[in-house]
């Protein structure tokens, strides 16, 4: 029977409510522009006004053998001599950060609304209602991504290896950080009504996530222990990738393969804890 | 009675939040198929804990609850293909169109498009919300979001319906309305209905059968007639023209209990059914020469029936329930 047909599809559901998540993002003019231009300006504020290269080259009376010294010095720590290359790279993944932590409030919201409790009522899968949230914040993230890509290339990032490949292979390992952290962070949500819950654990988390990675900073200028937390951060693995892939730069692992197999490893884990919890403990 | 389908089997239904907070302690009753059952008591009684249980969104802490034959704790997907619920709130979403709101349900039912689209406009058409379809939901009043919650738990053609406090916060002619479309409901779709309530004129015109639930407990279960009865009956008071005592020969009518002398020439007695005993005491009467100059007759109340069962009055409950919320508010705003 064709009523029947829908129940056994175990994904039922899945496209419907990503849809009602999109269209409150996209049918919302103002939440979609300042979603879309929060990180752009971020990107003009931070990478022009940090432009660390500038430290070497202001004093114009300096020898060039210095200004020399300057760019190699430059390009040893950073890998360009560019620092809002270098950042622009890195604001990829904090796009993620963001977008994630923001998703995981509104499941607070579905239950404060109701919204919750008649999804649960139906017979939609509970990791379905949990994967509608992760997809819909990496969905979000990516569109994200292009437009800072965008803006990014306009305000000066270099297009020497901006090839399609090498951006789809950017877009996928923007696409797992997401889905590692939007799976891991939506549990913060899924028990309480209280939406001040998954906003402080936002506050507490989203920079020491930047700050723990290679996003800003290269890892090896750090001290011991923090290179330690930096190579469990999922954010420098992705930020890796983007830097070998969009600037040919190497100063992490080097390697695209361990890079990608890590990333891949955490999102698995964080989906399978995600999707388990919920399944246990998704209830009113 | 004992030949009907039983749709909903409760025993022992039990939840304790947190191993804390006893919301609901071993209640047990049936519903049977087609009828409009009433789970009646203040806020907090556990009516709405119930209806998450039967309806498998929350777990029950022990006990069991079956609804069309499964086990929500362990066939939950079962019992939720057979089911829909209305939630207290509103769950439509209000970017979206109610149309939109409609076929949204329609896929978490797996329901394919082309029969979605059929029944959605059938249901809207039946709660009078075909113009406003293709409206956003944040433009509907009240009493349009309330129906349209309905005809969105309609769309899978359920075997029981869930109505959670389907008329709080309602005005009066709006409650009219939604109590019409739930009568209605029930004899074009053959649904079988849990609502639960804390207003008694609602329980008292749409349940056929209602449980009384207090403090997480049922005290009574019965039609509303039957639950009146348990006040010992209607209550009528007559007048008669002349002074002599007729409290003897009032009492002697087999069908009147507890005759007593209001005044010189007033008497109040209870009888089982008003209806059918006030002639037989008019005629009584005449026959002994006395003439009637008044006749008025009380139908008992679920209010009554509540302050009997539960020693308190709904209305006080609901007072005290709003004060509650109000000193809360108060406090908030003082912060």
């Amino acid at each position: 029977m064709s009523r029947t047909a829908g129940y056994n599809n175990p994904l039922h559901g899945l496209g419907a409510l990503l849809h009602r998540e999109l269209a409150q993002w996209y049918r919302d003019f103002v939440v979609l522009f300042i979603s879309l231009i929060q990180p752009v300006i971020w990107l003009g504020l931070f990478g022009k006004a940090f432009d660390l290269s500038k430290l070497f080259t202001t004093n114009a009376n300096l020898p060039p053998a210095y200004q020399q010294l300057a760019q190699q010095t430059m390009l040893n720590i950073f890998g360009t001599t560019s620092y809002y290359a270098f950042f622009a790279a890195g604001m990829l993944s904090f796009i993620a950060i963001t977008t994630a932590v923001f998703g995981s409030m509104s499941i607070v919201w579905d239950r404060r609304l109701g919204f919750l409790e008649r999804i649960l009522s139906t017979p939609v899968s509970r990791g379905v209602i949990i994967m509608t949230k992760v997809f819909s914040a990496t969905i979000r993230t990516l569109i994200q991504v292009a437009v800072i890509l965008i803006f990014a290339v306009a305000l000066g990032f270099p297009t020497t290896y901006l090839t399609p490949l090498r951006i789809l292979g950017t877009f996928a390992a923007v696409a797992l950080l997401s889905m590692s952290l939007a799976s891991l962070l939506i549990l913060l949500g899924i028990r309480t009504t209280n939406y001040q819950r998954p906003m402080v654990v936002a506050n507490l988390i989203t920079l020491p996530l930047m700050f723990t990675s290679n996003a800003m900073y290269p890892i090896k200028l750090m001290p011991g222990w923090l290179q330690i937390v930096a190579k469990v951060n999922p954010v420098t693995y992705t930020t890796d990738i983007v830097r070998i892939l969009l600037l040919n730069v190497n100063n992490g692992t080097g390697n695209l393969f361990i890079d990608f197999t890590i990333l891949l490893g955490f999102a698995i884990v964080a989906s399978a804890i995600g999707i388990v919890t919920s399944w246990r403990y998704l209830t009113m | 009675m004992s030949e009907r389908e039983v749709i909903i089997k409760v025993r022992n239904l039990e939840k304790i939040y947190n191993g804390v907070v006893h919301a609901v302690k071993g209640i047990s009753f049936d519903v049977y198929r087609g009828e409009i059952f009433g789970l009646l008591g203040p806020n907090g009684a556990g009516k709405s804990t119930t209806i998450k249980m039967l309806t498998t969104v929350l777990k029950p802490t022990s006990g069991i609850a079956e609804v069309c034959g499964y086990d929500v704790a362990k066939h939950p997907v079962e019992v939720r293909r057979c089911i829909s619920v209305v939630p207290q709130e509103y769950t439509s979403d209000e970017d979206l169109t109610g149309f939109e709101n409609m076929m949204l349900m329609a896929s978490l039912y797996g329901i394919p498009k082309a029969e979605a689209e059929k029944r959605a406009w059938e249901l809207l058409e039946m709660v009078n919300l075909k113009d406003a379809a293709n409206r956003k939901v944040e433009t509907y009043s009240g009493g349009m979001r309330r129906r349209l919650e309905i005809a969105m738990s309609l769309i899978n053609r359920p075997k029981v319906l869930f109505l959670d406090e389907p008329t709080l916060g309602l005005d009066v002619q709006t409650r009219a309305a939604i109590w019409e479309y739930i009568r209605k409901l029930k004899e074009e779709y053959d649904i079988t209905i849990l609502l639960t309530t804390h207003y008694m004129e609602e329980a008292d015109s749409l349940c056929n059968r209602i449980a009384i639930i207090d403090h997480g407990k049922i005290v009574k279960i019965g039609s509303p007639d039957e639950l009146k009865a348990l006040l010992g009956g209607d209550i009528i008071e007559i007048s008669i023209a002349e002074k002599e005592d007729i409290s003897e020969i009032l009492s002697k009518i087999p069908a009147v209990r507890e005759v007593k002398k209001l005044d010189t020439s007033t008497y109040r007695m209870k009888v089982e059914s008003g209806e059918k005993v006030a002639p037989q005491i008019i005629e009584t009467i005449l026959q002994r020469g006395f003439h009637v100059i008044k006749l008025s007759m009380a139908k008992p109340t679920l209010d009554e029936v509540y302050l009997e069962l539960t020693g308190r009055s709904l209305r006080d409950e609901e007072g005290g329930e709003d004060m509650w919320r109000l000193r809360m508010t108060l406090r908030r705003a003082r912060r």
